[in-house]
């Protein structure tokens, strides 16, 4: 094809000349250094990467680790529970919020405002606020309720969901936000018509205003699933993993083997199993996206 | 300002007179509790007054696994400090085998460190194919059991004298409403308890046999296995201790609001801080009272390989004022840890650093576990004890099982 038309590859040549740092940054740092990591996984390296190959025993030995198993069902917990409460509660909000009622700016900025936070400050708050020794447990009690017990952090069963609920406080308000601008998209004349034919207000959200809002419940679950994978520093700053290894991620582990374990090939190994893990949810969706986008 | 300038042009110019350039040395570790900072300013101290360069403090908060991770990204990132601890043994082995660390061989021949460390052990933990590489600084030992005298008086028994009569008394101790045992919830408190209790429960060569030749059979036997017995009573002692970090442990004893803790001679230094005196409100037992024996584990500092002549000069002169008598003297009376010279006089020394350098004299002391296993195994150690410290309805005999198969894996 180039040899037909030999001056293809110089059309828009400054276009291509400024977007020649970005092409590099993508390949060198993203396709390289993911490339770089999977080839050191099947490696024996310690604290330095060193070309040592042993096979597959780096991932056998993940598979075999229980805190790794904990990890992976950890996420799982916490990636379904935050993907279905964040949507739910993110679009009830923004649907609350789009009824034209008064103060709105001000109702927005308050649920957005936790999303200010980082991670870190959002893990110590809820730390405090749910130790029994002086947040609610200890609120409660002391109005007159004493045998009110609510100490999620110090009992491993549901400590997961002590870190959930502050992920969801944190990250509702983001959801809200974008849900709403979809919902500001929506044409007008749809709300008129549906009144017109006496469409129920909840039947008209289901069935027409959902479905037109692919575009941004698409872009919010990317949004959504990556801050799931990566989630590292609520744990850190909540739970330290505790108690024992009740709230563990993988992120963790990848951290904790590869710096702390003076073991890269193990961190690396495990941070593989976590771009296989993003590779297939995020596979089968971009063939579908974009896939069906060409035959149309 | 016409003063303030002729005292600038007069000091720079005495600078110049001087060989090597006066320069500021960033020196990183992690010695943030109370105790551990009054060691560290007295060692900042020393550099600032005797040598003519400038200390500049580099703590990092948090125990060593946090603060390692940073330290060695740092050197193997190309802007390494001008010195940083280390604990004795294999933490830094990678690094000083990629040339990332200074050869200090020269010095410590000048300072004649071969003659004066003691026991020598500490200088073969700094070696590698015959050159030197880290300044030892003190020796700490893990295997003590740290008694509150005020918890013991509140339940009405007697302050133990082993470690079996602490578990004996720890019922008495519950019933009035203390925490038998101060444990914070960390993995290297927890598998540091672990070892002080194979080290001191068992004979030394069981010990040995786990740790330096890492045979899985021994680790998986009967002997291991009382051990782990121990730990699992160690556990229901520990139950209600809600703490974190190894200080507030010790708080807890300090406060008469738990009976004991194991943990490193460290503790002392908190001691120390908080005005207790040894003897009279706490008592301390080496080898928990059962066996007369340390381990000579420590912190030592290394020197990162640096491109500027005048850093790497000072470099040299703070690795000669470590070992220094005085520094050696003020620095561990404070740190509460042992000084890793024998020819200093520590006769202002406590009754606790009085029986530890008794036992340092008296018996062969043991390598410590950094020196000995890598600290990745460490880490799969310590996730063990922290799942089975935490999780009750794990059993002493499969955490054994899964002991010895980190044990069979471990290099």
């Amino acid at each position: 094809m180039a040899a037909s038309r030999p001056n293809r590859l110089f059309r828009n040549l400054t276009a291509k000349i400024a977007a020649i740092p970005m092409i590099l940054t993508a390949l060198v740092v993203f396709v390289g250094g993911t490339l770089w990591t999977v080839v050191y996984s099947f490696t024996g390296s310690k604290m330095l990467p060193k070309l040592k190959f042993v096979g597959l025993d780096q991932y056998e030995r993940l598979w075999d680790t229980r805190r790794w198993m904990v990890s992976i069902e950890n996420l799982l917990i916490y990636g379904i529970c935050m993907l279905v409460f964040s949507f739910v509660i993110g679009f009830i909000l923004a649907a609350l919020m789009d009824q034209k009622i008064r103060f709105e700016s001000t109702f927005r900025t308050i649920i957005l405002y936790p999303y200010a936070l980082s991670f870190i400050v959002t893990g110590l708050v809820w730390q405090w606020v749910l130790n029994p020794e002086f947040g609610i447990q200890h609120i409660l009690r002391s109005l007159g309720w004493e045998s009110f017990t609510f100490d999620p952090l110090y009992n491993a069963d549901i400590a997961i969901y002590g870190v959930l609920i502050a992920g969801l406080w944190q990250g509702t308000g983001l959801i809200m936000v974008l849900m709403l601008a979809g919902l500001r998209g929506i044409d007008q004349e749809i709300w008129k018509a549906s009144r017109v034919d006496g469409i129920p207000a909840w039947k008209t959200y289901v069935f027409i205003v959902i479905p037109m809002m692919r575009p941004v419940f698409i872009t919010t679950l990317v949004l959504v699933a990556a801050a799931i994978v990566k989630v590292y520093d609520l744990i850190v700053a909540q739970t330290g993993g505790g108690p024992g290894i009740a709230t563990e991620m993988p992120a963790k582990y990848v951290y904790d083997y590869m710096f702390g374990g003076q073991n890269l090939g193990q961190g690396f190994a495990a941070s593989t199993m976590m771009l296989l893990a993003v590779i297939i949810v995020v596979i089968p969706w971009a063939y579908m996206e974009f896939g069906s986008k060409n035959r149309g | 300002m016409t003063t303030l300038r002729t005292l600038l042009t007069a000091t720079s110019a005495l600078c110049w007179l001087s060989t090597a350039h006066a320069t500021e040395l960033e020196v990183t570790h992690w010695w943030t509790s109370g105790g551990e900072a009054a060691a560290v300013a007295e060692l900042a101290k020393a550099f600032d007054s005797k040598t003519e360069h400038s200390w500049k403090d580099g703590a990092i908060a948090g125990s060593g696994n946090t603060a390692r991770p940073v330290m060695i990204s740092r050197i193997t990132g190309g802007d390494p400090m001008a010195a940083t601890q280390f604990n004795h043994g294999r933490q830094a082995e990678e690094l000083v085998e990629a040339g990332l660390m200074r050869d200090l061989t020269e010095i410590a021949a000048a300072e004649g460190w071969k003659d004066i460390v003691n026991p020598p052990s500490l200088l073969d933990a700094c070696t590698l194919d015959g050159k030197i590489y880290c300044a030892p600084i003190n020796i700490h030992s893990w295997q003590w059991l740290w008694l509150s005298d005020a918890a013991y008086k509140t339940a009405g028994v007697p302050v133990p004298t082993n470690w079996s009569e602490f578990v004996a008394a720890a019922p008495a101790l519950t019933e009035a409403g203390i925490v038998p045992m101060a444990m914070g919830q960390q993995g290297w408190q927890q598998k540091g308890a672990f070892d002080v209790l194979m080290i001191a429960l068992l004979p030394n060569d069981i010990y040995l046999k786990v740790y330096d030749e890492k045979d899985a059979e021994v680790a998986a036997g009967p002997d291991v296995a009382k051990i782990f017995e121990a730990v699992d009573q160690a556990r229901s002692m520990a139950a209600n201790s809600n703490v974190q970090d190894w200080n507030q442990a010790t708080n807890m004893l300090i406060t008469g609001k738990a009976g004991g803790q194991i943990m490193g001679d460290w503790a002392q230094g908190e001691f120390a801080v908080a005005g207790k005196v040894a003897g009279t409100d706490y008592h301390c037992l080496p080898g928990l009272g059962e066996k007369n024996v340390l381990t000579t584990g420590g912190d030592a500092f290394y020197f990162p390989v640096l491109d500027d002549p005048d850093q790497t000069a000072a470099q040299g002169e703070l690795a000669a004022l470590m070992l220094s008598p005085e520094v050696q003297v003020a620095f561990n009376l404070k740190k509460g840890s042992l000084p890793v010279r024998g020819d200093v006089d520590l006769s202002s020394a406590n009754d606790c650093m009085q029986k530890g350098l008794a036992v340092l004299k008296s018996a062969e002391p043991l390598p410590g576990g950094d020196q000995l296993i890598t600290q990745d195994t460490t880490r799969q150690i310590e996730d063990l004890m922290v799942e089975f410290f935490a999780d009750t309805s794990l059993t002493a005999a499969a955490a054994q099982e899964r002991f010895a198969e980190i044990i069979g894996d471990a290099d």
